[in-house]
């Protein structure tokens, strides 16, 4: 239940942030003890967002069910759709030419530009920055528009699945990177001087929620978050899949344990997908870019296990199967869940004007939490 | 380490453990009055070190339920899956949210979704449902809602 908002026994003050709190970035509910201005306990109410994905999969063939993984972390929508085709793919044995795999990273690294991008507009808007958000609004049109004109979507792409990619890319597909290469080269030093060099800016984030690597792993928090407490955790590295072995770029490590730690990870990381890029731009290589399978796929009797990397860490499908056409049971182990349990403990004996600048460092998308 | 290697020291710290390896990691069945002495060990034990609980979920078997844990180890990279029956009418086992605090969010999901009574849980309370839902738990097979099912 719900505490009662007001005063506790002892003087303390519970507020609530959210549902609709704009640095809550959607609808996450917040109850928060606090005294004076240091937070006592938050408490994270979930499921304004709750659309029952994992019972709806339940019913959706293999074909299906990658529509909806779309709809959980919206700004990974094609690193979603890429754990499950890979899910499908494995259970079926099913190769991939080395076409579509080039493609699929292509648009994954793409993708992690992008919601490190949004991420960081709004990171410094929840800070009180408002200019931030329009210059990396700039360049992530420019990725959206490569999305539209080659998935024919700009959010919830659906383009990876079983088998390979959906349909050819379009031809302007590579110059069109180039370009957006191009641009964020000259643009992303704006970045640092404009936010990451601010001294307001860095007061705020150093040494604000700190995680220390043992916690960050009992709480199973991933990806950048973890990555700024110095945890090697880059599912691409350690559990590599598709032709991530075979391509050069560095895991962003930092050693801060805090807000600034886990930002500079994400800005750093975003170079890194650019290097990835640069390799595999003019070396897509010809070929189908669909194994032609079944019309109706029919994964055989077991279990099936795949994890990738998202912009938000470990993304993890889970398939039972009972050798029919629906999953019996899926489960997203999506990484926006276990990093919201950590945030109580992040958030305690701070000051409540803190609260956005550790919950932001986070980067929760609340459908990827809710599911 | 080899899935020889990791059995042979599961079956020194828990001998009724039964395994399995088909899958793609080694599966270990275990009682779910073992789970929690068992858990702990996985957790300590120098040559194992599961410290990461990376998926923890329950699948509704109709006739039983099956809980389902996916563990990782930093340090060495090996995994393992460790299985648990549970009976169909009051399901219960021990929480595991004091050797593994993400175990804690994702317990009280399972709790609500599928029932299941985690022992000595510190806050077992509804997290993703509204406050005040009664009645049958979502995730379970046989769920009917009359207003609001989810039928495709």
């Amino acid at each position: 239940m719900v505490e009662e908002i007001g005063r506790t026994a002892d003087g303390d003050i519970i507020i609530n942030v959210g549902p609709q709190h704009p640095a809550t970035h959607g609808v996450l509910h917040l109850v928060i003890t606090i005294n004076g201005e240091t937070i006592k306990k938050v408490e994270p109410h979930l499921g304004y967002i709750h659309r029952s994905i994992e019972k709806m999969c339940e019913s959706l063939t293999y074909r299906q069910f990658i529509y909806v993984t779309s709809r959980m972390d919206y700004l990974s929508s094609h690193i979603n759709n890429h754990a499950c085709a890979l899910c499908v793919e494995k259970a079926l044995q099913i190769e991939v030419s080395s076409r579509a795999q080039v493609v699929r990273i292509l648009l994954d690294e793409l993708t992690r530009i992008a919601s490190h991008e949004l991420w960081w507009g709004a990171m410094a808007m929840d800070l009180g920055a408002f200019t931030p958000f329009f210059h990396a609004f700039r360049e992530r049109e420019t990725i959206n528009d490569i999305m539209e004109e080659t998935c024919g979507a700009r959010l919830t792409m659906n383009y990876i699945v079983p088998g390979g990619i959906m349909q050819d890319i379009h031809p302007n597909f590579q110059k069109r990177i180039k370009d957006f290469i191009k641009l964020y080269k000259s643009k992303i030093s704006e970045y640092d001087e404009l936010v990451t060099g601010n001294i307001i800016f860095q007061n705020r984030m150093k040494g604000v929620g700190y995680l220390s690597a043992e916690d960050a792993i009992s709480f199973g928090v991933t990806g950048p978050a973890a990555r700024g407490s110095n945890i090697s955790c880059d599912v691409r590295k350690i559990y590599p899949y598709e032709i991530y072995d075979q391509l050069e770029f560095v895991e962003v490590l930092e050693t801060g344990c805090d807000s600034f730690a886990r930002y500079m990870v994400r800005i750093r990381e975003m170079n890194q997908s650019i290097r990835i890029i640069e390799q595999l731009v003019d070396n897509i290589p010809e070929g189908d870019f669909q194994t032609k399978t079944k019309a109706v796929l029919k994964l055989p009797k077991g279990e099936f296990y795949q994890r990738v990397e998202t912009a938000r860490g470990e993304f993890g499908v889970y398939i039972v199967s009972e050798g029919g056409t629906t999953p019996y049971r899926i489960k997203f182990r999506s990484p926006g869940f276990s990093n919201l349990s950590a945030l109580d403990h992040m958030a305690r004996g701070s000051k409540l004007g803190d609260l956005v600048a550790i919950m932001g460092t986070l980067d929760l998308v609340i459908p990827d939490i809710d599911r | 380490m080899t899935n020889e290697a990791l059995k042979a020291i599961i079956t020194e710290l828990l001998p009724a453990a039964t395994f399995e390896e088909s899958g793609q990691w080694l599966t270990i069945y275990v009682a779910p009055s073992d789970w929690h002495l068992l858990a702990k060990k996985l957790r300590t034990e120098a040559a194992l070190l599961f410290d990461f609980l990376t998926c923890l979920t329950c699948i509704d078997w109709k006739t039983h339920l099956t809980m389902v844990y996916h563990l990782d180890s930093t340090k060495f990279r090996h995994n393992i899956v460790v299985k648990s029956k549970l009976g169909a009418d009051n399901p219960a086992i021990e929480t595991v949210s004091d050797i593994w605090q993400t175990a804690n969010f994702h317990e009280r999901e399972v709790y609500e979704m599928f029932g299941v009574n985690f022992i000595n849980h510190p806050d077992l309370r509804l997290l993703i449902l509204p406050d005040g839902w009664e009645g049958k738990k979502p995730m379970l097979k046989d769920f009917e809602d009359p207003i609001n099912m989810i039928r495709l």
